[in-house]
């Protein structure tokens, strides 16, 4: 395909692979942001084709990962309403609540779709004027635009069956958060490259100098990770922290000026937990008062959520980049993505999940070494 | 749950009030939302999530990483040929 082949192109890699390795002279860890970058990185095993001293932890951008057992439990509350039909993207249905996941309750009679974009839900509340549709909208800065979407559109039509259940949220206070926690190991940042296509990275310049930090937005392809990287690893070795851009093609500056429009005009910042993580100032984003009427925790008063996480799952360590999943005791053993205990094992972002099915068990790590001397 | 995949516009229509578009991507074909795109045109490369274009691809940019990486390989190369001869 078109702008993916290309970017896939082996001997590139081995140029850039070996450019790297003349470049480092020295340890270095990088956070990669975003879970999609985490699986591609663990796909095309760019862990083990990276220098040892290169090592690449794995952020929090992972919208199923990261949303609050309270909204989860929440949700399947709302579901579990006869007059509701829940609809979602697909991933949110295994992520395990206090006591069950809307797959679950779906099981038990509750009425729940799998949409593949939030426009879907709408046309089902046009269909189903006798039901309440619920949309569970989770999503950083790149899913915003199209969750929005289905409100205002919602509203142009004067659909009044229809209602949002809100987690979405942002990065740059995630990024705040990881650099300005006390354990932090991070020294640089692969900025999310399709958070970037909507938001461009004018947020960014004032991150990276407030903690010295380089930020490089990065896409997706082997080559595009590996330039971010290089990018990244060129200003650490040169002592600089400046925002740079490695995804081009998509991403310019000021991001996509209309979708940022659609978002203020109908969402305002708002203080948000992060599951795992526990609460992180203004990282979330709220229906604005106008649009109350298309708010379910407004519509549906859900209260007496009481949550209960699993004892065991340390996915906020790995979220924060503060442990990986291998470390976790009850990886690949009591958790799988069968039986899930967190919702980093679930999703096809979480670190977790990425471990599992790309096999990065504990000895392949320590292998790390001595593989990395084959390329 | 952010992978957003390149598709190119093959129709743009309106659908109730939203712009929108059948986009193919490798052979598959889906619609896709160009609401806050409005320059969008058929022909051109837009990356899509979840049922919505972010942003219209420029291929100039991309042909120009490219060249960049080819050089870095042939940097690389060159530099390589030099140690030889040292
Ligand atoms: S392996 Fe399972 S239990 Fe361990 S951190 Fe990951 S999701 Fe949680």
């Amino acid at each position: 395909m078109r702008y993916t082949s290309e970017f896939r192109d082996k001997t590139l890699i081995q140029g850039i692979l070996k450019e790297i390795r003349r470049t480092v002279s020295q340890r270095w860890v990088i956070m990669e942001i975003c879970g999609g970058q985490t699986h591609a990185i663990l796909r095309y095993g760019l862990d083990q084709l990276l220098p040892p001293e290169v090592e690449l932890v794995h952020g929090p951008g992972c919208p199923v990962c990261v949303t609050p057992l309270e909204l989860v439990d929440k949700a399947i509350s709302i579901a579990t309403l006869p007059e509701v039909i829940f609809t979602s993207y697909g991933d949110m249905l295994r992520v395990p609540g206090s006591s069950q996941d809307l797959f679950s309750a779906r099981g038990a009679g509750a009425q729940v779709k799998v949409v593949y974009s939030p426009l879907d839900a709408v046309e089902i509340a046009k269909n189903n004027p006798d039901k309440q549709v619920v949309f569970f909208a989770i999503g950083f800065e790149t899913t915003a635009p199209a969750n929005v979407s289905s409100v205002l559109q919602a509203k142009a039509l004067g659909i009044k069956n229809y209602s949002i259940l809100s987690s979405m949220v942002r990065v740059p206070p995630a990024m705040h958060a990881i650099l300005g926690a006390p354990h932090n190991r991070v020294q640089g940042f692969l900025a999310a490259g399709h958070v970037c296509t909507v938001m461009g990275y004018w947020e960014y310049p004032p991150i990276a100098e407030q903690y010295h930090v380089p930020i490089t937005v990065t896409g997706f392809e082997p080559l595009d990770l590996l330039q971010g990287i290089y990018m990244t690893l060129q200003q650490l070795e040169a002592g600089q922290y400046q925002t740079q851009n490695a995804y081009t093609r998509a991403v310019t500056y000021e991001g996509n000026r209309s979708a940022q429009a659609l978002i203020t005009q109908t969402l305002e910042p708002c203080d948000r937990q992060w599951r795992g993580i526990g609460l992180i100032p203004m990282s979330g984003w709220k229906l604005r008062e106008e649009y109350r009427d298309f708010d379910a925790e407004h519509r549906f008063r859900v209260s007496h959520i009481q949550t209960k996480e699993s004892e065991v799952c340390i996915s906020g360590l790995i979220l924060q980049g503060i442990k990986k999943p291998n470390q976790c005791p009850a990886f690949r053993t009591l958790c799988t993505p069968e039986n899930p205990l967190g919702a980093t094992m679930v999703s096809s972002e979480g670190a977790c999940s990425a471990y599992f099915r790309y096999s990065r068990d504990q000895e392949d790590i320590q292998d790390h070494a001595t593989r990395s001397e084959r390329f | 749950m952010c992978l957003a995949v390149p598709g190119k516009i093959i129709q743009i229509y309106m659908r109730d009030t939203m712009r929108m578009c059948k986009a193919d991507f490798g052979g598959i074909t889906r619609e896709a939302c160009i609401e806050t795109l409005p320059e969008a045109k058929e022909g051109d490369y837009i990356i899509v999530h979840a049922g919505f274009a972010l942003n219209i691809l420029s291929p100039e940019e991309a042909e120009a990483t490219l060249q960049a990486l080819e050089e870095l390989s042939s940097l690389e190369e060159q530099i390589r040929s030099e140690d030889a001869l040292s």
